[in-house]
């Protein structure tokens, strides 16, 4: 069995075989992966990490390839998540997004790893997280993080980038109906993809009407002086690929804002966010895995009390049980009731 | 803790242009609840064994109608272990004689699916081995 040390030294020293079987780590929340990551941790910080999602089919595996030709010409490396959904019923995914970047696969800039959403909903970005933070230490300099924007959990994946890019096209929708869906709160980057197509011109002329009435204020933004309006780009990520330059300079313009304004606070922002993913699904696992209130919420509850006694008894067993614990538990003896625990 | 998914590779190698076949089992992998990535036609053994290792696969199943399964399985497997990847279960199925079958089973391929073989069939054995290996495993991981 290979210790989290072991797998560090290999990560760190470039070996990708390593580099795959630590995000498998993160993937399966394998209890050495906290230990592995504490001793890549220095190493996390450099890449730049841009998001990119969209509608179903909009294009986002064909501009991520096209993107990546680019940033490869700039002498960039490039690590790449691409993740769709797992089917609700039988738990497994067709991870297809790997056939749009097929010329990828010898280059040794590149790394592509394919992940299915799994289950839960803060679990994904977790996992997602971890799997950026690995590629990042690992070297990458640039992070691509490829999603399909259909949910919260989706977003909530984008959301931990440094540059969210939403990929929309001709026939998946208009500006309103991307007002509606959420799509410009997360955008730090408008595409109008397919620009080939009819419907395409009026698509983004459409975009740029929504962000123009768009008053919101993100947390993302909170840290950041001043506002930042998301450029609408229209590409063609197939053929000549018209556009892609385009793209790359808003996001690089936004990288560039983002510095100035607080790369830094923005980054502790989505650290917390990720911290309360650990907590969230430590909790859970608490509460509700095999060592967990199971039975005893059935018992409770057979007493014929609401679910909303039971949840309120529980919760205090477990408070209590925290604070009476402790080392320093002898500070708060005016808790009650600490000694059955 | 979590649940460890299947992951498995479903590829086409070879020249031969249609890849229904590959489809089909890919989907009913999927059904069967495992992770599948799907790379499409024309994979080379190198971009076969390249992107098992970048996913991390536990299995690679290759679909071979072309006739050249008795170089092709060698040369993946070849591939694979050159990346350090010979634990990877491999295996695959096309239009396969019995002769070749006997040869390749001599060369290690010990299960290998000739036309007409059930995909249910292709997934519990699929399923049953990896969970065979998991029991047996704590070793390697
Ligand atoms: N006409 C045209 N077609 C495009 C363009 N970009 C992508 N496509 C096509 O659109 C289809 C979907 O492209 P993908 O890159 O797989 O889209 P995606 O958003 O990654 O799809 P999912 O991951 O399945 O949500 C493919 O057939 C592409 O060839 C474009 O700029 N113009
Ligand atoms: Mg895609």
């Amino acid at each position: 069995m290979q210790s989290a040390s072991e797998m560090a030294e290999r990560l760190l020293a470039g070996d990708r075989a390593a580099l795959a079987r630590s995000i498998s780590w993160a993937e399966n929340a394998d209890p050495r992966y906290p230990g592995l990551l504490g001793s890549i941790y220095p190493r996390v910080g450099k890449a730049w990490r841009i998001g990119i999602t969209g509608p179903p089919g909009a294009g986002k595996s064909t501009l991520t390839n096209a993107l990546v030709a680019h940033l490869r010409e700039r002498g960039e490396t490039v690590g790449i998540l691409a993740i769709d959904p797992s089917s609700p019923f039988s738990g497994g995914a067709l991870l297809g997004d790997r056939i749009r970047m097929e010329e990828r696969t010898a280059d040794p800039g590149v790394y592509i790893r394919s992940m299915a959403s799994r289950k839960s909903h803060g679990g994904l970005a977790r996992a997602a997280t971890d799997a950026c933070d690995v590629m990042d230490a690992f070297g990458f300099s640039t992070i691509l993080m490829e999603t399909v924007g259909v949910g919260q959990s989706e977003y909530d994946v984008v959301a931990a980038a440094d540059t969210v890019v939403v990929v929309m096209c001709p026939g998946a929708g208009d500006g309103i109906q991307a007002m509606k869906a959420g799509i410009l709160e997360v955008a730090d980057v408008l595409v109008v993809n397919k620009s080939d197509l009819d419907g395409a011109d009026r698509l983004a002329l459409d975009l740029e009407d929504a962000v123009r009435m768009r008053d919101i204020r993100r947390p993302r933004d909170l840290a950041a002086s001043a506002r930042w309006a998301p450029p609408v780009v229209s590409t063609s990520a197939t053929g000549a690929g018209d556009g892609i330059d385009a793209l790359l300079e808003a996001v690089d313009a936004h990288r560039a804002w983002l510095e100035a304004a607080d790369l830094e606070a923005s980054r502790r922002h989505r650290r917390v966010d990720q911290v309360r993913r650990v907590v969230g699904e430590r909790l859970e696992e608490e509460l509700w895995g095999p060592r967990g209130k199971r039975e005893q919420a059935e018992t409770l509850l057979g007493n014929s009390k609401t679910p909303y006694d039971v949840a309120e008894e529980i919760l205090n067993s477990v408070l209590e049980s925290r604070t009476g614990a402790g080392p320093d538990a002898g500070d708060r003896t005016s808790t009650p009731g600490d000694a059955s625990r | 803790m979590s649940e460890r998914k299947i992951r498995v590779l479903v590829g086409k190698p070879g020249l031969d242009g249609h890849d229904r076949g590959a489809k089909t089992i890919a989907a009913v992998l999927r059904d069967h609840g495992m992770e599948v990535i799907y790379t499409g036609l024309h994979q080379t053994p190198e971009m076969i064994a390249e992107t098992a290792l970048q996913e991390d696969v536990d299995v690679v199943g290759l679909s071979i109608l072309s006739g050249a399964h008795m170089t092709l399985f060698p040369r993946v497997r070849e591939e694979l272990e050159k990346r350090g990847m010979a634990h990877v279960l491999l295996t695959g199925g096309g239009i396969i004689s019995a002769e070749d079958m006997e040869e390749l089973s001599k060369l290690g391929f010990s299960k290998l699916f000739g036309p007409g073989t059930p995909t249910e069939e292709i997934a519990n054995w699929i399923q049953s081995t990896m969970e065979e290996r998991w029991k047996n495993e704590e070793v390697s991981r």
